[in-house]
């Protein structure tokens, strides 16, 4: 145990995705407690699969694989796919969910064409395209941990400084509208941070399960507070502590995917908060609920008016 | 042979994906069907881990009851008090986590793709065949897929009017004594055993495509359910062929080539759908400002 723990440490590629991993889960948390709170928690899904044209057409353009050009395509197939779902749900009659998960694997499926011709073409280079896609830290290399970590303190700084608007437009967009705030831009610049968390999330966990990098951790937070600032830190240690765990146990055996093993560790924690979280906790639940039939039980057996029975009912 | 196995599979998965998506649509459960679609890999994975083969029964069985328990868990998690969005995207990656550490795991024992999972091989379908008895009866895929559609075919003619009120009116029909649970569990196993049998040829996320854009491609188009499902059917057996003959013309993934193919149908009906299309309604507004 402890010499694997030193040997992640010493080597430093290990270190340097390691590190790499931390902050994204951070950064992602982050950003993913607004998209939460906005209740858009499945636009990362249809974000990361709307990526993979971007990725695509970024890499039939240069014949470059890089991530930083891979991130730019994302987050311009990710933009675009935005707004499709968000046209076709508001002109049509079809409904935002629908809308989404047309866009999605509309967009996915041309990624699929584009991704297998360039595969049957046989340029050469496009080996390791699917491993972007697909999600295996290990295979990034300095320059790719160079550009995630970048990408995540940036998300955790411009979080941070954005707060105040982030924080109105979560939860009250009339009246940030109200009092002057350009509630559209900020709703844009939010979306587009988001696509960056994604885009820059796929190649760490892959394409399906970049998603619960936003949703798992915050609203695993979400059990534990009432407070913003309080939820924004809990998940940001959430998100860093799945994000750690994949990539350290991944380093165990040959066959153990980053991914999956980061997407677990956060479910862990999800069901963990599910279930202890003191006050909103499935067992704080069920132990206030006890409690209170214990003392409808008592006031009933002393003849108390019936007001505390109709409290202990509603609550 | 071959391009007739390959366009015959295509067809059915069009099929069984298209009715169901009907009801789907209708009753806002789109995303569900996205996650049961990825949330059947662990039981593909287990079902593959116990039996050691490709028996198909199997599989479809094991993988159809994980459907079952990704609808149960979004409903609990929803019940807890979580939102909707939220619980069906912790539950379907949770899943999908499993099944894809599952298959990494057993990467010797099982003999199934990553790629193929997302992607789905419909091309090697013909050369996995079903021997009965010492005789080929056939690709394996076809009946599993046959056995689907018949079901759906055989659930829906039965109960075609208790399907439809659950559609449009839940309340209402508990109300006429429907009982509206088992009608929306028996939908969802039937999502999940068409997501299963469709899984190996189209993959996790062409699924969802079939269910969800033929669907929405035929509700823009009419106002009746009897005509959106046939209408939802030729859009998927469409978009089947042509995708499968744009996919010889661009060398490239025929699941990827149909979706495709249903995403420009889509396109087309969203502009030039008579009565909800985008172009009908501009110009209903000019006319309406012209009288003003």
């Amino acid at each position: 145990m402890l010499e694997w723990l030193i040997s992640l440490w010493s080597d430093p590629n290990t270190r340097w995705i390691l590190l790499g991993c931390t902050l994204l889960g951070l950064g992602s948390g982050v950003i993913g407690s607004f998209t939460f709170l906005r209740r858009e928690s499945l636009l990362g899904d249809t974000l990361a699969h709307a990526a993979l044209p971007g990725v695509c057409i970024a890499f039939m353009l240069t014949e470059v694989k890089s991530a930083g050009l891979f991130l730019a395509g994302a987050l311009l197939a990710g933009v675009a796919a935005v707004l499709c779902v968000s046209a076709i749900s508001r002109h049509t009659r079809i409904k935002p969910d629908a809308a989404m998960g047309i866009v999605l694997t509309f967009f996915f499926g041309v990624g699929t064409v584009m991704l297998t011709h360039i595969q049957h073409s046989g340029s050469g280079s496009q080996s390791g395209l699917d491993k972007y896609l697909f999600g295996q830290a290990a295979a990034m290399v300095t320059g790719d941990v160079y550009v995630l970590m970048g990408v995540s303190l940036l998300l955790i700084v411009l979080a941070l400084l954005l707060f105040k608007e982030f924080k109105l437009i979560s939860f009250d967009p009339g009246f940030a509208r109200g009092i002057g705030l350009p509630v559209g831009l900020l709703e844009h610049v939010l979306l587009i941070l988001t696509t960056v968390a994604v885009a820059a999330g796929i190649q760490a966990v892959g394409v399906v399960l970049v998603a619960a990098l936003l949703i798992t951790p915050a609203a695993a937070a979400r059990y534990w507070t009432d407070r913003l600032p309080v939820m924004l830190a809990a998940a940001g240690v959430f998100g860093a502590l799945s994000g750690t765990a994949g990539a350290a146990i991944s380093t165990l055996g040959e066959g153990i995917p980053t991914g999956p093993v980061t997407v677990l560790a956060a479910t862990l924690l999800f069901a963990v908060s599910l279930l202890l979280a003191p006050g909103r906790g499935l067992a704080a639940r069920a132990l206030r609920h006890r409690g209170m039939r214990a003392a409808y039980a008592r006031t009933v057996d002393g003849g108390a008016p019936p007001t505390g029975a109709a409290e202990g009912r509603e609550s | 042979m071959m391009d007739f196995w390959i366009i015959l599979t295509a067809v059915l998965v069009a099929g069984a994906c298209s009715i169901l998506g009907c009801f789907l649509i209708l009753r806002r459960m789109a995303l569900v069907g996205d996650a049961i679609s990825h949330a059947v890999l662990p039981g593909i994975a287990i079902a593959f881990l116990m039996s050691g083969t490709r028996d198909s029964m199997w599989m479809l069985l094991g993988a159809t009851a994980f459907g079952l328990l990704t609808v149960f868990l979004i409903q609990t998690l929803q019940t807890a008090g979580l939102q909707s969005d939220a619980s069906i995207g912790i539950v379907f990656t949770a899943l999908f986590a499993v099944g894809v550490l599952l298959i990494s795991l057993n990467a010797q024992h099982i003999d199934l793709d990553l790629d193929c999972v997302l992607f789905g091989e419909i091309a090697y379908v013909p050369w996995d065949t079903w021997t009965l008895g010492g005789t080929d009866m056939g690709p394996r895929a076809v009946w599993m897929l046959g056995i689907t559609v018949t079901v759906i075919l055989l659930l829906l003619g039965l109960f075609y009017k208790q399907f439809k009120l659950c559609a449009f009116d839940p309340a209402m029909a508990a109300a006429c004594g429907i009982p509206v649970l088992l009608f929306h569990y028996l939908l969802m196993g039937m999502v999940s055993m068409t997501a299963v049998s469709s899984f190996e040829s189209v993959g996790a996320i062409l699924v969802v495509g079939m269910l969800i854009i033929p669907a929405a491609t035929a509700y823009l188009l009419t106002d009746r359910l009897g005509v959106m499902i046939g209408l939802s059917v030729a859009v998927g057996v469409v978009s089947a062929v042509a995708g499968y003959l744009a996919s010889y013309l661009l060398d490239a993934s025929i699941a990827g080539c149909i979706v495709s193919v249903a995403g420009i149908l889509f396109i087309l009906s969203l502009l030039l759908s008579p009565k909800h299309g985008l172009i009908a309604k501009a110009s209903r507004r000019r006319s309406a400002a012209g009288v003003l």
